[in-house]
């Protein structure tokens, strides 16, 4: 991940998108999944609603790579899942090259199934382990009644060869295998049929740190040579910002700031996303050591998130407004076109900070203790 | 006193964000790509079911219980094979007489051959075990998996059926069951396992399937828009399988012990037909006298009965280490 490859490609970016924000390929709006509470004897009633995610609205366009990241829960995985239909959402849409899929059928999927692939986060559960490779990579022909030139089984050789596998292990079981290997055969899979998007849900965060890099190579080849728009969910920020050319960041359920990268990197505003900015590690000793954001606490619970902005309990600006009234997705002034922020009381666009931002007592203490801090 | 040092992740050496890059711009192949594999070409591709038969031909409890079990389904079809004489034919001059030549076990209190009555009992207890556990595998999986796949109403329901059967105590139930349902053959002793001992196997196959189905690779199946039936039979039923087989096994020894106990009781099975269960039951009255007639038929059993929940312990070590 060099800088001098990072600003050539952000020079790009824009163009591309003019061209091509007259049709997005996939259009979300306002999409909302709420998973119901049920309880009570002896007539089990819905008593509540865990609301995984609430009001989330954002276009991904032909051959763009869009990066979804947050914190564990905050519905980064359920937005995936509701893109290829794994769930059907409570409210709002989804809408993939102009036709409305949020509640679509098996027969109305069938002919979009092809298109929206998805690679899952664990590739010891994603992979049925009864089957082959070979069947497994199949599969997506055989379903969608698919028989490429020269036979089933040549193709998925190619394919295991384009994922860097060998050819031979055809009939080999997934147990067989490495989890970055394993991973690869998913990521065969999802691209056997050449979609048009694949929803990447967290598909390195189960691998060990060096073979990461690799799979992240892979996806990103893929995506180069076969121009197929990805969705790619993480929790790690640097992955994020390797893999993507626009990146959402998600709390609980609701998306607070979207940006073209080096737009949200390094001119992020919402508090949120200058916490997990500052959270980032640094490896380079020589770069000016930025302070740090403690946030306090937990992440609320979903099932009765804060009233207004969701992020204010944790917020340090927070102030009366924040609790009453929820700030709009909008471009706040100062931002370039396509960075929307959600925030009443936005944060300086720069990721310099001159004093540390700690929240939690606890970790105070924690500061102060001498040596404490470099053992921990 | 040393100034105190503000922690900083990179320093302390978590650097996972450096360790990434570096491994990015060296393309390092760690995991191998081709190269990673075992390198025989030649080794066979194994799956979980040729693991676990690997497993069983290690496992002398298996090896002994096949051996037994091999025994009595032979014997059960061909009877002749270790007998000539005919279980039916009395001799009332011999009744209750010890070992003789020719007739190892003496005879009964009708002055049959017990040998040649114990023989030929094998036949009415494994066809009751076999019948009764598949009725019993092929229904209650078939419920359990539907009520664990599609969930809801039908599940519900289903559960409410199966904890009502669960309610019936077994010999109580043979014994109201089979006093209405009469024959001399083994099918009403049959038809009452099945009809009493679905639910277990219902709830086996519910709660894997449930296990099974949350699995992402039938999410992974259900995103490319494969169907139900092609879910549930290529996905499903092959990774929630097992569990099933292993109860089925060790049930298949408990079913046969039942069909005794009720011909014991008079309900099960009844004259003329050849069954331990009547054997025990007639001998018993001269248990004192000729032990001999109660013993024999009461050996077979347990040997068949330890014989076959062996194989299900055997088969449950190889199929699901983890119950160990």
């Amino acid at each position: 991940m060099s800088d001098n490859n990072t600003t050539t490609k952000a020079a790009s970016v824009p163009q591309q998108r003019d061209a091509e924000t007259a049709t997005p390929l996939l259009q979300v709006k306002n999409l909302a999944k709420h998973f119901p509470i049920k309880g009570g004897f002896p007539i089990r009633r819905t008593v509540g609603a865990v609301q995984a995610v609430d009001g989330v609205t954002f276009d991904v366009n032909a051959g763009e790579s869009l990066g979804l990241v947050g914190e564990s829960g905050c519905g980064k995985s359920t937005t995936g899942r509701l893109l290829t239909r794994l769930l059907e959402p409570t409210a709002g849409s989804v809408t993939y090259r102009g036709q409305d899929i949020s509640h679509a059928g098996r027969k109305q999927l069938a002919p979009i199934r092809s298109e929206i692939q998805m690679i899952f986060q664990d590739p010891y559960a994603s992979l049925n382990p009864r089957q082959t490779v070979g069947s497994i990579i199949a599969s997506p022909m055989e379903i969608n009644g698919i028989n490429p030139s020269g036979g089933r089984e040549a193709r998925v050789r190619e394919l295991l060869e384009i994922v860097g596998l060998n050819p031979e292990h055809y009939n080999r079981f997934p147990h067989e295998f490495s989890g970055g290997q394993r991973q690869r055969i998913g990521v065969a899979r999802a691209i056997a049929l050449e979609p048009k998007l694949i929803i990447a849900d967290e598909p390195v965060s189960a691998l060990d740190v060096s073979i990461q890099a690799q799979v992240v190579n892979l996806l990103q080849k893929v995506q180069k040579e076969m121009g197929i728009a990805f969705v790619f969910i993480a929790h790690d920020l640097a992955i994020v910002r390797h893999f993507s050319q626009r990146v959402a960041v998600m709390y609980l359920g609701k998306i607070v700031e979207i940006a073209d990268r080096d737009s949200l990197y390094l001119r992020p505003r919402h508090p949120y996303t200058h916490a997990l900015m500052s959270a980032v590690p640094e490896a380079d000793i020589d770069v000016v050591k930025k302070e740090r954001i403690r946030l306090e606490g937990d992440v609320p619970s979903p099932i009765s998130p804060p009233s207004g902005c969701r992020f204010r309990t944790r917020c340090w600006k927070a102030q009366d407004k924040c609790a009453t009234e929820e700030p709009p997705l909008v471009q706040i002034s100062g931002n370039l076109p396509g960075h929307l922020t959600a925030c009443h009381f936005p944060e300086d666009p720069t990721t310099e900070r001159t004093q540390d931002i700690i929240l939690d007592p606890a970790l105070v203490a924690l500061e102060d203790e001498p040596a404490g801090g470099d053992k921990a | 006193m040393p100034e105190p040092q503000p922690y900083d992740p990179a320093i302390a050496g978590t650097g996972a964000g450096g360790a990434m890059d570096l491994a990015i711009s060296e393309g390092s192949s760690l995991d191998g790509g081709p190269g990673g594999l075992p390198k025989d070409p030649s080794e066979k591709a194994r799956s979980l079911w040729s693991d676990a038969l690997r497993d069983l031909r290690r496992n002398p409890v298996f090896i002994i219980s096949g051996l037994i079990i091999l025994f009595l389904l032979i014997i059960s079809l061909w009877p002749s094979l270790i007998t000539s004489g005919n279980p039916l034919k009395a001799d009332l001059s011999k009744a209750q007489q010890g070992s003789s030549p020719g007739h190892p076990f003496g005879y009964d209190p009708q002055g049959r051959d017990v040998y040649t009555r114990v023989v030929y009992g094998t036949r009415t207890s494994v066809t009751v075990g076999v019948c009764a556990t598949l009725g019993v595998a092929i229904v209650g999986s078939f419920l359990g998996a539907l009520a664990g796949f599609f969930g809801g109403w039908w599940d519900s329901i289903l559960s409410r059926i199966s904890d009502i059967f669960f309610g019936i105590p077994v010999v109580l139930g043979g014994l109201v069951f089979l006093s209405v349902v009469t024959g001399s053959t083994v099918w009403p002793v049959i038809g009452f396992m099945i009809l009493l001992g679905w639910p277990q196997i219902a709830r086996i196959a519910r709660g894997s399937v449930i296990t099974v189905k949350q699995n992402d690779f039938v999410q992974a199946a259900r995103a490319l828009g494969a169907s139900n039936s092609r879910m549930m039979l290529r996905h499903v039923a092959p990774n929630a399988v097992a569990p099933v087989i292993v109860v089925a096994t060790i049930a298949l020894g408990t079913y046969i012990s039942l069909e005794a106990t009720l011909s014991y009781l008079g309900v099960g099975l009844k004259e003329p037909a050849v069954s331990w269960g009547i054997d025990i039951s007639a001998a018993s009255n001269y248990m004192r006298n000729a032990p001999h007639m109660v013993l024999y038929p009461a050996g077979a059993l347990a040997l068949t009965v330890l014989a076959f929940i062996m194989l299900g312990d055997a088969v449950r070590d190889a199929l699901d280490p983890k119950l160990r």
